[in-house]
Parts: structure tokens; sequence; C-alpha cells
């Protein structure tokens, strides 16, 4: 008995050694893996930046508006792939913000959440259109636990509406609020920068509606590309940096009060 | 090796075996690790063109002005020329196939989306010409007054 | 124009049937992730917990538990069986689950948790198969003489359960009892680790102000294993409870053995309760190390975690949680004289405060707007007026309480793990 069990402490030893060193080159290989590999020899000559003029948005809502009809996110229904959020500081340092149905009708009022402003009272106020900021380390890519959600070599993040199983995982990850669940395909929903119009030469819905050019798409890789020679010249922000997804949609203007 | 004490590892493996048979058949051959690498890359390689056969609806005014070269003539020379001719004639998508009409939105709604006046001194909307809309002529269609095409004749 | 389904507010937005929005949030912002992301961790968690207490018998020799173990570790499998099934009822594509072990992403924490949990499951599994292989040879062989389609059947399932090992001698008995204490000892870890990850699940998310904090995985293990033995100890003494009840009522006392009478073991539960104080005591200090912490170094997000933590969730964590939770079960085990019926009233507080931990870890994170600007507040639907408000609602939560049970009862009549006849093995 004492005998047998020596010999299969043995055995057992042996098996871990052997595997520990059957292990490691095993890892090694896992790290030349093929893909990444290529990923380092392609080198992709376009990245998609969007740029955001806040002091040009006069809170029209038609980008919004435009988006929707677009992208077949239904009208009436208040989540929305892009919008418009009114920010109203007031001189004692208060400041109101909103967002109703998310600007696609516009700000036609005065009152911010049914609160009357007084015009005298306002220190400054402002429009800040959101949508979703193509991070370059896209924390909701990250939690996909099947691979539905991705971003593509110009850096854009798309949604495969076949494969996402609608965990909502991705929604939580997002910091900006810009994914959703699609009402009608029940899967997990955002901006695709208008992948189908950017992917033709075309620019997205929101910046051919925008009437003012508040909002304008570019290559950042192409260094003649407008957008390109602004975030490169002019003083910028982006949002929430303080999380490292490295946002790549661009703002002029940005507040410190904008959430 | 011939101990029963590695039955159920058995019955795992060929769990597993199963599984990776399975996953042959069911998951697309095309999926795998693209440009951005296994955490930001990880995809069906084919919904990239999904995506880039979506339907495309606002076709801009470039597309507009191929028909209705006179209409776009007169937009352009107008304070209007910043807006696109869909934004209120709704997205063209296979006009004039599909849909044969368009349907304009006169709406004050419309209108007022810009042109009612809010008191904002560091925004570009407190610089645009605006009215109160519960004050001025409620109920009326603007394009009564004020022709679109045309803003600054009256 | 634009496809008819475009129009119509009659469709359905997820979340907006249970949420209710304060002051400003972003458009996009609703309650997601409802009771069944409670209830997820929550059975997680009593799996976890039901595991390491029966592993204290199996591999750390704590023979006071002998009894408890045996019956703890098929609970655990019941349990375990039902534990991802929330996730389930969550899913918007339930069909699509299996994606989940096809395309793992492993980047993603509920990936990696598919994992953890097959092996996990295949661990637990084992163990079963080696604690019960001899009565399964038993069975085939005592089912042979009897006749009936019933019995047949249940002699197929049990053949089919013993893989074809049909050796229980002595030598092939001692393999089983030491590949149960491998396991068993296997598995402690494992648990932890498939707690631990769903604590990560929530700990990892960055965007959220609450859940982020390298303690979370932690605090979910030690609050798992706390539920587990509580849950483990009242299962326990409901049922020994009741068994006494039957005999006395159906028996004459003089037919009555010594065992029947007795009920549940007052040595067994002061035993186990020990382990419940002591885990009890980590779970506690770490949240309120979370909690000292968020207060002193006061981010950001303090001002809004103040507003939630102390004013609109303050009677759920304070009073629920960490009150009728936490202080009165301690106070219950700790004064002298533990009794039964004392054990039993702790033991439903602690799995009530667990419960409540997770509540107010899961809704509690999403009660303010990511917009640090505004609140969300939960409804959560009673009568079920759709396929929606049932699965995410009171009753499609209280089926996932009652399934572990039904389970159990199935199980039980395959795998018994109730009888604690004296001299049995």
């Amino acid at each position: 008995m004492t005998n047998m069990k020596l010999t299969r402490r043995d055995f057992i030893m042996t098996a871990v050694k052997g595997a520990a060193v059957a292990a490691l080159p095993l890892s090694a290989f896992k790290i030349l893996s093929p893909s990444e590999a290529k990923a380092a020899i392609k080198e992709a000559n376009v990245r998609w930046g969007f740029l955001v003029d806040t002091h040009k948005c006069v809170g029209c809502g038609f980008c919004v508006k435009a988006c929707k009809n677009e992208n077949e996110v239904p009208y009436d229904v208040p989540v929305t792939r892009t919008w418009v959020e009114r920010y109203v500081v007031l001189k004692d340092g208060k400041t109101l913000i909103d967002t109703p149905h998310g600007g696609r009708e516009g700000f036609t009022e005065q009152k911010v959440q049914e609160k009357d402003v007084d015009p005298k009272n306002i220190a400054k106020a402002f429009f800040v259109p959101k949508l979703c900021n193509q991070c370059e380390n896209p924390p909701c890519v990250q939690v996909c636990p099947v691979g539905a959600t991705y971003q593509t070599g110009n850096g854009v993040v798309l949604v495969d509406r076949t494969w996402c199983i609608g965990c909502g995982y991705c929604i939580m990850a997002c910091p900006y609020g810009a994914r959703f669940f699609h009402p009608i395909h029940k899967v997990a929903e955002k901006c695709t920068f208008c992948y189908h119009r950017i992917t033709k030469g075309m620019k997205t819905a929101c910046v051919d509606a925008c009437p003012f050019g508040a909002r304008k798409i570019g290559n950042l890789k192409d260094p003649n590309d407008p957008v390109t020679k602004i975030v490169m010249t002019e003083r910028i922000g982006i949002l929430k940096d303080a999380f490292g997804t490295k946002p790549q949609v661009f703002y002029l203007g940005l507040d410190d009060n904008v959430r | 090796m011939k101990s029963h004490v590695w039955r159920p590892l058995w019955v795992l493996l060929g769990v597993i075996a199963l599984a990776l048979v399975a996953r042959h058949f069911v998951v697309p051959s095309d999926f795998g690790v693209g440009e951005r690498g296994f955490m930001y890359g990880f995809h069906r390689k084919s919904n990239e063109d999904d995506w880039k056969a979506f339907k495309v609806k606002y076709l801009t005014k470039e597309y507009c002005k191929e028909c209705h070269e006179d209409k776009y003539e007169s937009n352009m020379a107008s304070k209007h020329n910043l807006i696109e001719c869909e934004n209120c004639h709704g997205p063209a998508i296979d006009h004039p196939d599909n849909p044969a009409k368009l349907v304009i939105d006169k709406s004050r709604a419309l209108c007022i989306r810009c042109h009612a006046k809010l008191p904002y001194p560091t925004s570009h909307r407190g610089e645009i010409k605006g009215i109160n809309p519960d004050e001025h002529n409620p109920g009326e269609e603007c394009s009564m007054c004020h022709d679109p095409h045309k803003p600054d004749m009256e | 124009m634009i496809p008819e389904a475009a129009h119509g507010a009659e469709l359905a937005i997820h979340g907006a049937e249970w949420t209710i929005k304060e002051l400003f949030t972003y458009p996009n912002e609703y309650i997601y992730w409802t009771i069944q992301i409670v209830m997820y961790p929550y059975l997680t968690g009593l799996v976890a917990g039901a595991f390491v207490l029966s592993s204290l018998y199996h591999v750390f020799g704590q023979h006071e538990l002998k009894n408890i173990a045996k019956f703890a570790l098929v609970f655990s499998f019941a349990l375990l069986i039902v534990a991802p099934m929330p996730l389930l009822f969550h899913l918007q594509q339930p069909q699509r689950n299996f994606e989940v072990m096809l395309t793992p992403h492993f980047t993603s924490a509920i990936a990696a948790f598919g994992m953890v949990y097959s092996f996990y499951m295949a661990i637990v599994a084992s163990e079963i198969w080696f604690v019960y292989r001899k009565f399964f040879v038993e069975q085939t062989i005592a089912l042979k003489t009897k006749e009936g389609i019933g019995n047949t059947l249940l002699r197929y399932l049990y053949n089919i359960l013993t893989l074809g090992a049909y050796d229980v001698s002595e030598e092939a008995l001692h393999k089983d009892e030491r590949a149960v204490k491998l396991l068993a000892g296997l598995g402690i870890p494992v648990a932890c680790f498939l707690h631990g990850y769903a604590g990560f699940i929530f700990g990892s998310v960055k965007a959220n102000a609450l859940w982020m904090t390298p303690l979370m995985p932690v605090i979910f293990i030690m609050s798992a294993i706390v539920s587990g033995i509580a849950l483990c100890m009242l299962t326990d003494i409901v049922i020994m409870e009741w068994k006494k009840f039957r005999v006395k009522t159906s028996k004459k006392p003089w037919e009555m053995t010594a065992e029947e009478i007795g009920g549940a073991e007052i040595h067994i539960i002061k035993k186990t309760s020990t382990y419940l104080l002591g885990f009890l005591i980590a779970a506690i200090t770490l949240e309120l190390i979370d909690l000292i912490f968020r207060g002193y170094t006061a981010m950001k997000s303090w001002d809004i975690l103040r507003t939630v933590i102390y004013e609109k969730d303050f009677n759920k964590i304070f009073i629920m949680q960490y009150g009728m939770g936490n202080v009165v079960p301690f106070i219950l085990l700790l004064l002298p004289g533990l009794t039964v019926r004392r054990a039993a009233v702790a033991a439903v507080l602690v799995l009530f405060g667990v419960f409540m931990m997770r509540w107010n870890v899961v809704i509690g994170g999403q009660a303010f707007s990511l917009t640090f600007a505004g609140f969300m507040h939960y409804h959560l639907p009673i009568i079920p007026h759709n396929a929606e408000t049932f699965k995410e609602g009171l009753f499609g939560a209280l089926f996932m309480g009652v399934l572990p049970f039904v389970l159990f009862w199935i199980f039980n009549k395959i795998v018994p793990c109730l009888k604690f006849k004296q001299g049995e093995e």
C-alpha cells in the first residue's frame, strides 16, 4: 500500500513537471499568433475621427433626426445613437443640463427641465452634441463575451447583429452612455460613424444634416484632412479622459461642466 | 491509467470533443481575430460588409441638384444655403422611384428648431434671428409669410 | 419614406418599463441589469459557499460536518445548474447563449466565467460520482431482482451512472476516497475563483463608480461563503426538524430511534455557525474598508455616491443589509446558549443580508447616472403583464429561487443525501 502511494505520488509529480515544461513552448507559440503579426505588418492608412465644435452648435437637433432616419432607430423612442445636450450655467454658479428626447426636436423652449430661467441670470449657455467616441481602447469591446462587437481596422466600433447575445455588458462598460438595446433587433446598438456612408466616400448623416458645420468627420491618419489639421493645431478636448479609453471624438470649446 | 478513477475525465473529454465539433459547424468560418488583435478585433469578418451594405437614405444636395437645379440654385443663393434639402424635404432614399414624392415638412416645429429665440450669450444660437413661438403668430405656418428658399426677401 | 417600424412609441425600450429617471441622465441610460443579475451572483455565491462547507469535511477532516457535507455537495450541484439561468432570463437573445462557449472572448469576464463555470461543474459532478459510485453499483445489482418498468428504468439510469466501473473492492473504494479528497481540495480554489470572477464582472467595469474596486471579487467570495454556509445550515435544520416532526406524528414512541427524535443536532449547528461568524466578520470588514476608502479619498464620484449610499439607499444598505442582515444575526449567534431555532433565524437573516448586498451592488450601481448629475430608480415589476416583466420581475426571481430546491428534491431521489442512518458510510 505505502509502496503504491509513493509511486503514484511520483507519477503525479512527474506529470506536473512535464505539463509545466510542455506549457512553456505552447505559451511562447501563442504570443506569436499569426493575426497579431499580420496586424503589425499591415498598416491601415485610415483612422476615422470626429470633431465637434460646440461654439457652432445651435441645438436644432437635425443631426439626431437624420441619424435616426438614416440608421433605422425608431424616431419616437427615447434611445438614440447621437444626441444633443444643453448646458445653461447661471451667474450663481448653478448648472442646468437637459436633453429632451435626446434633442431630436431641437431646443425650442427657454425652460430647462421644466424650470424657468431668467435670461439675465445666464452666465453662459451652449449645446454639446454627443455620439460614440469610437475609442482607441473601447471598454465596450473588451467586455463582449462572444466577439459580437469589435473595432474595425479603421477604428470604428461595430456590433454584429447576428451574433450579439444581448447581455448588456457593453452598455454597462461604456462611460459615455453611447450604447443601448435596439428596440426592434433586440441587440446592442450604437453609432457606427455611418459606416455604410463613410466607406463610400460620403460623410455621416449627422455631419451632412448639420447646417452650421458643428460636426465634422475625417481621417486622422491623413495630415491634410481638415479634421486632422484642426486636431493637430487647435486646443481640443475629449470627454472623460480619466477612463483611459482614448476617445477619437474631439471637442472644440469643451467646458468643465460638460458631463 | 487503466484505473476507474479516470472515467469522469473521459466523459469530460468527450463533452469537450462534442463542443469542438459543434463549434466547427456553428461558428461562421470567417470568425477570427481582426486587425485590432484579440481584445478589440475578435469578430466575424463579413459583418463589416453587412454594415457597408446598409441602405443609404440621405443623399445630400448634390443628388437633388441633378434634377432640381433651379431649386438648388435659388437655395444656394439664399441665407439658407447651409441647410440640406433633405432636412425639410425628407431623405431621398431612391427618389423618384421610391418614394415617388417626398413629404415636405412645413411645420412650425421645424423652423423653430433654429428660430425660437434662446438668449444664450456664448452660443451661436444667440446670434440667430429668432422669435418667441408663443407670441409670434402662434398656430400659423411660417411659410405663409416667409419663403424658406428665399428667407431674406420676407 | 421611413420603414413602418420606425415610428410608434409602443415599441418596448428595454429597461424603460422599470426605470424612473431623475434630473440629468443620458438618453440611453436605463436600469439594464435588474433582479436577475441580483439573483445570479447570489446563486453562484450559494454554490461556492455550499461547496466550501462540504470540503471542510472532505479535505480538512471537520468530522462534525460529516452529515452536512454530503448534503451540501449535492445541494451545491443543484444550485450550480440553476446559477447561470438568471443570465439566460436576462439575455435579449437567450437562444444564442451557447456562443459564450463557442467563440469565447476571454478579455470579457463573462466569457471566462463560462469556462470556469464548466470546469467547476465537471469537478462537482465528478466528486458526486466518486462519493456515490458504490451506491450506484449496489443499486444496479439490487434493482435486478425487482420487477416493474420504473425499476428497470431506474436500473438503467444507475447503470449508466456507474460509467461501467463496477469494482467496489476495498482498494477501489479507497481510490474513490482519495479522488474525492483531491477533487474537494481542487474545488475550493475553483469555487472561490468562480465567485471571485462574478465579483470581477462588476469590479472591472470602470465606467461604474460604485462597482469599480479591486476589493469587489474578495468581497463577493466572503459574502458567498457566508450565504452558502447559512443556506446549508438552514436547509439542514428544516429537513431534520421536518423528519422529526413526521416521525413523531406517524410512529409510536417506542419505535423511534434516538437519531430520529433528535432532529437537528446542535453540535453540528454550533460548529457551522462558528465558520459562519468567521466569514461574516471578513465580509463586513472588507465592505467597510471599501466604504471608508471611498469617503476618505473622495474622488469625483463620491458626491453622487454619498447621496446614493447615505440618502437614497440608506434603508437598503444600513438597515436591511448591515443591520438586519449582519448585526442582528451576529448577535444571535454570539449570545451564549445557542438553540436550533435561534440559529435558524440567524441563518435566514444572513441569507437576506447577502441578498440585499447583491441588490445594493447591482441595482445600487445603476441608481445614479453616468453624468453624476442624475438618478435612476428601479421599480421591481410585481405583476407580470408581458414576458419581459415576468423574466425581470418578482416572479422570475422567485422562480429562480425555488428551482434549486426542486432540482435538489429530484437529485435526492437518485443520489440520496439525507439518509443519516447510523453505521452508514
